[in-house]
């Protein structure tokens, strides 16, 4: 299977403290790929790190031939990426639609794209002149996949979409997930929830103090629940 | 003389005040909302602007509307690009870093001070009014000139704020003002965009000294009494907020004119300064600005 996402010996800082130390993993084409580790394992930061929100002191991130740790920040959403992050980030004082907006933008994309993120995220529609910050915590959650979805990306970097979030909605995340997979969409999925990640990874790749240990089939997860407890501490 | 014609003449003069403050404070307001930078050189962009129209002023000869107007569209752009050229040069190298970009303004403060200084001097000099009428109102005659400084600010205003709020260069800005991060995250190159709205800030205090210089005079000092005013009104409306920098510029431009007029206008002074202590103690977002960001 083809690699969409390709991060080789990525090493990165906060300042003097080393986060990523040589990781490495790959995203195939149309899976959906989850990150999991103990809160501080560095699995955030390599969202950021790819998305070029923070340096990449050494090592390569392709994408096709492109080595993003070469692109400015702001180059990267062109190529085909999107991140929906940790607490949403919408900008708050922006209305629905001009979140939209935004995200429609970075790559040069118009109304057609827009309807079909609604019918995709249909609660939107009716919320597309209020302010996002005035949105239920459920609702922030789908306008930021909404808003990352409008750059029509083949690679989705997905940070504890749940987070937070109740049941029903959880629900409905998911289902999102897993229809992006069906229509190709790459997706990397950082989330702390584990029957979350075994209902819609395919591979989970298990992070311990920014560096990658094991990459693992979502079945043999299954059938092995130790190897959640010893990198994740539950199960 | 009554008290309702005294009372008439502070309230325009008020008015005149709170309308070449609301745009001096508008760039002021806009820089730090969008950039997190704390402007202090933007008195001297004000200055600039003055004295460069005092220079439009004086080139052309022939009725003083012409050189005006040539003032009116030079100056600003000249000052936003020198605005620009110092972005580039000096804040982004800061990498906007708040303290360190202080500091280099306090130094572009002196800097731009001591240019006008060196190649303008330091007498006080007129740019004429382009038009000397005066409009007859109850118990006097007031000039339609300072009538029209408050129109056309309040046109400017509507300008500005319908560019932020209309075209997708504001819908940029604003998502920068918003969060820097997720705007990179969605392909705003967040560093060219400030670069435009420092400009813009340094653009609209240009704009506010050439509408002022037929009433006040160019001179190099005069950009530090504006630069605390537009401190006043950002502090009380709220760093950030557009709708609170109007709103505190018309209540400190009224009660400057009022206060000044019937008592002194130290007294106007320290009052404002009350004002900015009572807001920082009590809500210390301003008045219209977010709790936190």
């Amino acid at each position: 299977m083809t690699a969409a996402l390709t991060l080789r010996q990525v090493d990165c800082f906060y300042g003097d403290v080393q986060v990523l130390h040589a990781f490495s993993f790959d995203l195939r084409e149309g899976e959906v790929h989850c990150l999991l580790g103990r809160n501080g394992a560095g699995k955030t930061t390599t969202l950021k790190t790819i998305m070029g929100l923070v340096p990449a002191h050494a090592g390569s991130i392709m994408k096709g031939e492109t080595d993003l740790t070469r692109l400015a920040a702001h180059a990267i959403p062109r190529t085909g990426i999107a991140y929906v992050p940790q607490g949403r980030q919408l900008f708050t004082d922006l209305t629905v639609a001009e979140n939209l907006e935004i995200g429609l933008m970075a790559r040069g994309k118009g109304s057609a794209t827009r309807e079909r993120v609604l019918e995709f995220l249909p609660a939107l529609k009716d919320r597309l002149r209020q302010r996002s910050g005035t949105l239920s915590g459920g609702e922030q959650q789908m306008l930021a996949i909404a808003r990352a979805l409008c750059l029509e990306p083949d690679v989705l970097l997905l940070d504890e979409p749940t987070e937070g979030l109740m049941p029903s909605m959880i629900a409905r995340i998911q289902d999102s997930v897993a229809a992006l997979r069906n229509q190709g969409v790459s997706t990397v999925l950082v989330e702390q929830r584990v029957n979350a990640v075994l209902s819609v990874a395919d591979r989970v790749s298990f992070m311990e103090n920014g560096r990658n240990r094991e990459t693992v089939d979502v079945e043999r997860l299954r059938g092995d629940p130790a190897l959640v407890r010893r990198y994740v501490g539950v199960g | 003389m009554a008290f309702g014609p005294y009372l008439l003449l502070a309230t325009l003069e008020g008015l005149v005040t709170s309308a070449v403050l609301a745009l001096m404070a508008l760039g002021l307001s806009l820089v730090f909302g969008v950039m997190r930078v704390v402007n202090v050189a933007h008195g001297e962009f004000y200055m600039l602007g003055a004295v460069l129209a005092w220079w439009f002023a004086s080139l052309v000869s022939g009725h003083p509307a012409i050189g005006f107007l040539l003032a009116l569209f030079a100056s600003p752009l000249i000052v936003a690009a020198v605005a620009f050229l110092a972005e580039r040069l000096v804040l982004r190298r800061l990498d906007y870093e708040p303290e360190a970009t202080i500091v280099a303004t306090i130094g572009l403060l002196y800097i731009i001070q001591q240019f006008a200084l060196t190649f303008y001097g330091p007498e006080a000099r007129p740019v004429e009014a382009p038009f000397d009428a005066r409009i007859a109102l109850p118990w006097f005659g007031y000039s339609a000139y300072k009538l029209a400084v408050i129109v056309v600010s309040v046109a400017l205003m509507l300008a500005t704020w319908l560019f932020l709020t209309r075209t997708r260069a504001g819908l940029i800005m604003r998502a920068t003002q918003s969060d820097r991060e997720m705007a990179q995250a969605f392909g705003i190159p967040v560093d060219r965009v400030y670069a435009g709205v420092f400009a813009l800030g340094a653009g609209l205090a240009a704009l506010a000294a050439v509408l002022i210089v037929p009433i006040r005079q160019a001179h190099y000092l005069m950009g530090l009494d504006p630069l605390l005013l537009s401190f006043i009104v950002v502090i009380i409306g709220g760093l950030g907020s557009l709708r609170g920098t109007v709103v505190a510029a018309i209540l400190i431009g009224l009660s400057d004119g009022i206060i000044s007029m019937f008592f002194s206008p130290t007294l106007a002074k320290m009052l404002a300064t009350f004002l900015v202590a009572l807001v920082l103690v009590f809500r210390p977002q301003g008045l219209f600005g977010a709790a936190s960001r």
